[in-house]
């Protein structure tokens, strides 16, 4: 059998967010075969490269997620190679998944975003940065986000409502990042806002979790949130904050497709908490549920992406 | 256009209660990157299954096929295969029981058998005492019945039967209805730890006089390093125990083959559970089990087994000795699969999980091996899979996580325990851990 175009979708690696960058690209893989793509599943190991350079693809499809996927490590891979491949270049995968760096940007290009204070194991271990938690506890407020600078999925990520839990809450965190970031904690509405460049705006997702908040449990468990899309806001006002998620999409420098977390607070502040680069395209994820509201499905969506990859091939 | 309520699983509101529990959770992921060749697993309880002999097993397989023929690949009785029974009590013999072909139910291992008594047993509410901690599978199992699970402690002798006794004694008090007494005697899995003689006498006489079944589960008693552990339970006591036997830990796990040796006032009723689970084991499995049982020399692939394992176990404890920081301390198995490693108590081994994953190294965290939250820094380590050099690099790995977090908690001035965040329920997040 030949197909027009063979597509490497690429998924797993080291990352903490393995299982769920695996169920993204398996569904990936079987939306772009329902397509008619050939399609190979890679896993992003030592024979990562040796298989794409010898696999004879057209482009691929980045499914990663967390460390050496949507850090960017995979898209400086794949520029090497030469080979076109969907979603965010290098260096705005790089700026977007260091929440600190991107709230920088983001911050001058007029986005609200949450103030953070980052806290270094290496300044608490030997510059004796602990005295000073207590301050930073003061200026931020309770409760406050406990969360690693780099990840996703809400891995390492702890809600402090009382002084004495931060310490326990930033040993959590440590696991997943040598800087945690202590975040002023925004009550609102949740958002996701998908932008996927070439599509018209896919309708905002609301976040209603059952218990709790939208941890990592609840991210991955069916059932375990109510999902209300297209969320429940005025028009304008959902308008609005997708205009925000596009200026954080542009300002990033991101391409093809983002998604931006965001909690619209009592004052109609929509806050950016953060853009993922490589968004969850699994069964419970937030991109698929917008797009699917918008009446395009998953292989649409999918195929959509690999294709905008696949015009930049070089000529 | 309305917005929608999204229904993201259509089935969710017609789940049964013993599973609703069932989430995702932030360790099973963390498992995923565990299984990669890179990570030196300490976590699975997998049965070494390159040693054992491909060729005599490849023989015995052929052998049930020219033998045998369609008989074997038919549907067979639910209590089992009475040829494969015969061997099992030969097997048991060993464990000083005497009993007879009649009283065994084959099951699809004894993790199997686990579910039957659960389901024979327990109301939702009922209390099942166990050894804490206790077998996470058996945890898992128990708690599909929406059963409590009541730890009582275990020390390096096995049970305590003074703990056990009051916790008897104030479960009574309460009302409450004990179905039975779950136990692991040799070589605990999680503890690794063995029952000596005089508290299994001890044990079989509260529960006894307390009119309690005990459930002895004992998939590791072949698997002694320097000697055979004591007298099954079930040598002791033929009315008030059910015994649990696996073939998976000498033989093929694959092959899921495990019995209950039970009571003959059980017997009826456990058949007739087990024929509405699944109508009956596997009957080619069971045939290759009991040829290779019966006419091939398994006390040889014991001992070669044994040999790998005790090779591992020393890997694991001289590695500990050498690497572990002042505050740990852990026990010392005489057999089986498991070393169990209490960390200074400041510790939350699931918090520092994912750093031991960072550093390539993974454990699994005690509190999986408890239903009421308990075992917070402690750590189930196993040796039965990766060969002697990825245990002691393992091993080194885990203790530079250790001397780490033990540095970052004294920057941080100490870390109150009542502050620990509990992110997964303890019994239903560990589907597939051993």
């Amino acid at each position: 059998m030949s197909f027009e175009c063979s597509i490497a979708v690429i998924a797993g690696g080291l990352s903490f967010e393995r299982e769920v960058s695996l169920r993204s690209g398996r569904r990936v893989a079987d939306a772009l075969r329902e397509r008619g793509y050939g399609v190979a599943e890679l896993d992003a190991d030592d024979q990562l490269v040796e298989s794409l350079r010898t696999g004879g693809f057209d482009a691929a499809f980045v499914a990663m997620h967390g460390r050496f996927g949507e850090d960017g490590t995979v898209a400086a891979l794949l520029e090497l190679l030469g080979l076109p491949y969907t979603g965010s270049a290098f260096d705005a995968s790089r700026l977007a998944f260091d929440k600190l760096a991107a709230k920088a940007v983001l911050g001058r290009a007029g986005i609200s975003v949450p103030a953070a204070i980052p806290v270094a194991e290496g300044a608490l271990r030997e510059l004796g940065m602990g005295t000073l938690l207590e301050r930073a506890m003061d200026e931020l407020g309770l409760p406050v986000v406990v969360k690693p600078n780099r990840g996703g999925s809400a891995l390492g990520v702890r809600l402090v409502d009382r002084a004495d839990q931060l310490s326990a809450a930033l040993m959590s965190s440590f696991g997943y990042d040598d800087t945690v970031l202590l975040e002023r904690y925004v009550a609102g509405t949740e958002l996701a806002l998908s932008i996927v460049d070439g599509l018209a705006p896919l309708p905002a997702v609301e976040i209603r979790p059952k218990e709790g908040w939208y941890d990592f449990a609840a991210r991955y468990t069916h059932g375990a949130v109510d999902f209300r899309v297209p969320a429940e806001l005025e028009p304008d006002v959902a308008t609005g904050c997708l205009e925000i998620a596009k200026s954080a999409h542009i300002a990033l420098g991101c391409r093809d497709l983002s998604r931006a977390d965001a909690v619209l607070d009592s004052n109609g502040v929509c806050w950016v908490l953060e853009v993922n680069t490589g968004p969850g395209l699994t069964s419970t994820s937030l991109v698929p549920m917008a797009a699917d509201a918008a009446g395009i499905s998953f292989a649409d969506l999918t195929a959509h992406l690999t294709n905008r990859a696949i015009a930049r091939r070089p000529r | 256009m309305l917005p929608a309520m999204r229904a993201d699983d259509p089935f969710l509101d017609r789940y049964a209660h013993g599973t609703r529990a069932m989430t995702a959770s932030e360790i099973r992921a963390l498992f995923a990157v565990a299984s990669r060749p890179e990570v030196v697993s300490l976590a699975g309880g997998m049965p070494f299954t390159a040693a054992l002999p491909f060729d005599i097993i490849g023989e015995v397989v052929a052998e049930v096929l020219a033998r045998e023929g369609a008989a074997s690949l038919q549907y067979l009785g639910g209590q089992g295969d009475p040829r494969l029974r015969e061997a099992l009590v030969e097997l048991m013999t060993y464990e000083g029981i005497h009993a007879s072909e009649g009283e065994i139910i084959v099951t699809a291992g004894s993790q199997q058998a686990l579910d039957l008594l659960a389901r024979m047993f327990c109301d939702p509410g009922d209390v099942i005492v166990a050894e804490g901690p206790s077998y996470v599978g058996a945890l898992s199992a128990f708690s599909q019945y929406q059963v409590e699970v009541r730890h009582v402690r275990l020390d390096d002798e096995g049970l305590d039967p003074e703990a056990l006794s009051e916790a008897l004694d104030r479960l009574g008090r309460e009302g409450k209805r004990v179905k039975f007494i779950y136990t692991v005697p040799n070589y605990h899995n999680p503890a690794g730890v063995t029952m000596n003689a005089e508290r299994r006498l001890r044990v079989l006489d509260l529960a006894r006089r307390h009119n309690i079944l005990i459930v002895e589960d004992n998939p590791y008693g072949r698997l002694g390093f320097e000697r055979d552990p004591p007298p099954a339970l079930r040598a002791d006591d033929a009315e008030n125990v059910v015994y649990l036997g696996s073939l998976s830990k000498v033989f093929c796990p694959g092959l899921r083959i495990g019995w209950a040796l039970v009571p003959p006032a059980l017997r009826e009723r456990m058949i007739l559970v087990k024929e509405a689970a699944d109508l009956c084991s596997s009957s080619f499995a069971q045939s290759v089990a009991y040829r290779y049982f019966a006419h091939y020399p398994w006390r040889e692939t014991l001992k070669a087994l044994r040999d790998v394992y005790r090779e591992r176990r020393d890997a694991m404890l001289d590695a500990l000795d050498e690497e572990f920081p002042a505050g740990a301390r852990w026990s010392r198995p005489q057999g089986g699969f498991y070393v169990w490693l209490e960390l200074p108590e400041q510790l939350d081994a699931r918090a520092m999980l994912a750093k031991a994953i960072a550093a390539r190294v993974a454990y699994v965290p005690g509190g999986a091996f408890y239903a009421d939250g308990q075992g917070g820094s402690q750590v189930r380590l196993s040796y039965c899979f990766p060969a002697p050099d990825r245990i002691r690099e393992g091993v080194r790995r885990l203790a530079g996580v250790v001397v780490e977090e033990l540095d970052l908690i004294r920057a941080l001035g100490g870390v109150p325990k009542m502050a620990r965040a509990v992110d997964d329920s303890p019994s239903t997040g560990w589907g597939g851990v051993q």
